[in-house]
């Protein structure tokens, strides 16, 4: 079963606030349906899901959620323009084998995207790399090189630069330090990308 | 050809509540009837979906009204090639008008009008059942809430025509047939129809479990006879599908249906586009394959679930992993029993929230 919809965690808490209730939510690689069962029931969305794992797809049907057993990398291309009012990826940008079309591809079915991922550029992964000259194992990147499912990571700075060759506003993004915590909007990039653990972006196409 | 005013035969579960709003319609499959949850009449074995309909079950029979129709041009009770053309006064034989799966779902539809019943619950099918569920989905949109097609597809390949043909021409090269006239000539193709039923029923099981129920094991014998009894024991478990299978059976039946499968092409309806026939489509759908199965893969499977993406429908859908084959949908499989009761227990509760809105 779906677990206790109060305990959702704080990135998640985060996409949630980012979403207006009563819009059409695509939640890709929606896990269990945590995220999808929390919108549905208090932000009283029309939400759907793609998950590529079989356990999280029974479990969200189950739940009674609207998913579909696929992958964001060849499943999205099928949905027409402007279907959906957000688009959710939450950490799972890095595992996607072309991340640029994946984001391209959910702006094109979706006025906002929503995207969150582990930042590469995190102090602890930047010391990991830098001074112990190994791979950052983390709370973020929990797996070791040889078995991890991210094949893509990016830093902030990178999405950020991505966002601006696709002509993709940043319509207000978050960060979170290695506690958890929101850190202010205010920070600088260079902060950012420093101290931001993970980081959810509100994305939209330039003219939309 | 039009053909009116004849017989459909139905079994039906559970009680219809007041605003008859709980009916689920059951699509049985090619060589399936209406007796989904009840002892076969002519076998005496169990309803062919007994371990998914009935009190407390997947498809609640506690909670649902359950009804399953003999489908046109079958034999157990529908009009069917065995049937009598009152014109003629002997049975139809091939003068039965061809029939297709369209056919089958507007033969259905006659019954849910007489039973009063505007918006069923849910059509749900596996196999052939499933293609009756899609073309339920595209002809009569407003009628249903859910649709489930199972282990199905929106049509059939190359590979499923050619095992169909094998089957048929076996049933056409025994003599007993006569031209289709047997009835009349007081005769049956049991050897032909036997025949027909071994090699279709090679294609509903895979690989895996064929060698895991027989393997190379002999029957009744410690050594090879080196003749051509049924020294494995794979043999003569078809030969017993064979045989079993005549006794409820009709052959012309079996041409009749496995031509209507044959003729199936969704997308071919709708201007070659198979998500024309589910645009703005407010159905729900369920679309359920298994990885066992390569009769109906999950590849074909997947082809219905981007069509309803691409016209933005509302579609769930699951791969169950399974190593049974096409049969998966009517065996014990608890990860296919916990989605469609999941899928169909949501979507009540949806319904109840939408339908108190209006």
């Amino acid at each position: 079963m779906v677990p206790d919809r109060k305990a959702i965690r704080v990135d998640l808490q985060l996409i949630s606030d980012m979403i207006e209730p009563h819009s059409r939510v695509l939640d890709v690689g929606c896990g269990d349906g945590t995220l999808l069962d929390y919108l549905v029931h208090f932000r009283h969305v029309d939400g759907r899901g793609i998950e590529l794992s079989t356990e999280g797809v029974k479990t969200s049907i189950s739940a009674g959620l609207s998913v579909i057993q696929g992958d964001a990398d060849t499943d999205l291309k099928d949905y027409p323009d402007d279907v959906f009012d957000y688009v959710v990826l939450s950490q799972t940008l890095q595992a996607m084998v072309q991340p640029r079309v994946v984001l391209e591809n959910m702006l094109r079915i979706s006025k906002h995207a929503i995207v969150s991922f582990p930042n590469f550029a995190h102090w602890r992964a930047r010391l990991s790399l830098g001074v112990l000259g190994m791979m950052p194992v983390s709370k973020t990147l929990p797996h070791e090189w040889y078995e991890t499912p991210n094949i893509h990571l990016c830093t902030i700075r990178d999405f950020v630069a991505l966002c601006r060759d696709l002509d993709i506003v940043i319509e207000s993004q978050k960060i979170l330090d290695s506690d958890g915590r929101i850190r202010s909007v205010s920070s600088t990039l260079f902060s950012a990308n420093l101290f931001g653990e993970q980081a959810v972006f509100l994305l939209r196409k330039k003219n939309g | 050809m039009e053909i009116s005013d004849f017989p459909v035969s139905y079994q039906a579960y559970g009680e219809l509540n007041a605003d008859k709003s709980n009916a689920i319609l059951v699509c049985h499959a090619l060589t399936g009837d209406q007796f989904v949850a009840e002892p076969h009449p002519l076998t005496g074995k169990e309803g062919w979906w007994e371990i998914m309909v009935g009190p407390g079950k997947a498809i609640d029979t506690g909670r649902y009204f359950v009804i399953c129709v003999n489908i046109l041009g079958g034999c157990m009770g529908t009009i069917g090639p065995k049937e009598i053309n009152p014109e003629t006064g002997t049975p139809w034989g091939l003068d039965f008008p061809v029939i297709t799966i369209a056919d089958m779902v507007r033969c259905q539809a006659l019954v849910i009008d007489h039973l009063g019943i505007e918006k069923l619950f849910s059509v749900i099918g596996g196999s052939m059942g499933g293609m009756q569920v899609l073309e339920w989905a595209s002809m009569y949109p407003d009628r249903l809430w859910t649709a489930i097609p199972i282990a199905s597809a929106a049509l059939h390949t190359a590979q499923n025509i050619a095992f169909h043909e094998v089957g048929r021409q076996a049933i056409m090269a025994d003599p007993d047939w006569c031209g289709g006239d047997y009835l009349n000539q007081g005769k049956k193709p049991v050897k032909g129809l036997a025949v027909a039923r071994m090699a279709a029923h090679i294609t509903y099981l895979s690989d895996q479990a064929l060698h895991r129920k027989f393997g190379r094991r002999l029957q009744e014998r410690e050594t090879f006879a080196y003749g051509f009894d049924a020294d494995f024991q794979v043999e003569s478990y078809l030969r017993h599908q064979g045989i079993t299978f005549v006794d409820r059976f009709d052959a012309n039946s079996y041409l009749y249906i496995t031509r209507a499968m044959d003729y199936f092409d969704l997308a071919a309806k709708h201007g070659g586009e198979l998500a024309n026939a589910f645009k703005g489509s407010k159905v729900r759908f369920c679309v359920i394959s298994f990885t066992g199965d390569w009769l109906y893969t999950t590849e074909g499977n997947r082809r219905i679930v981007h069509a309803l993406n691409s016209v933005a429908a509302n579609v769930s859908f699951a791969e169950i992993e399974s190593d049974q084959g096409h049969d998966a949908f009517l065996l014990d499989e608890p990860d296919f029993e916990r989605v469609l009761k999941g899928f169909l227990d949501g979507a009540d509760e949806i319904r109840a929230v939408e339908t108190g809105k209006e």
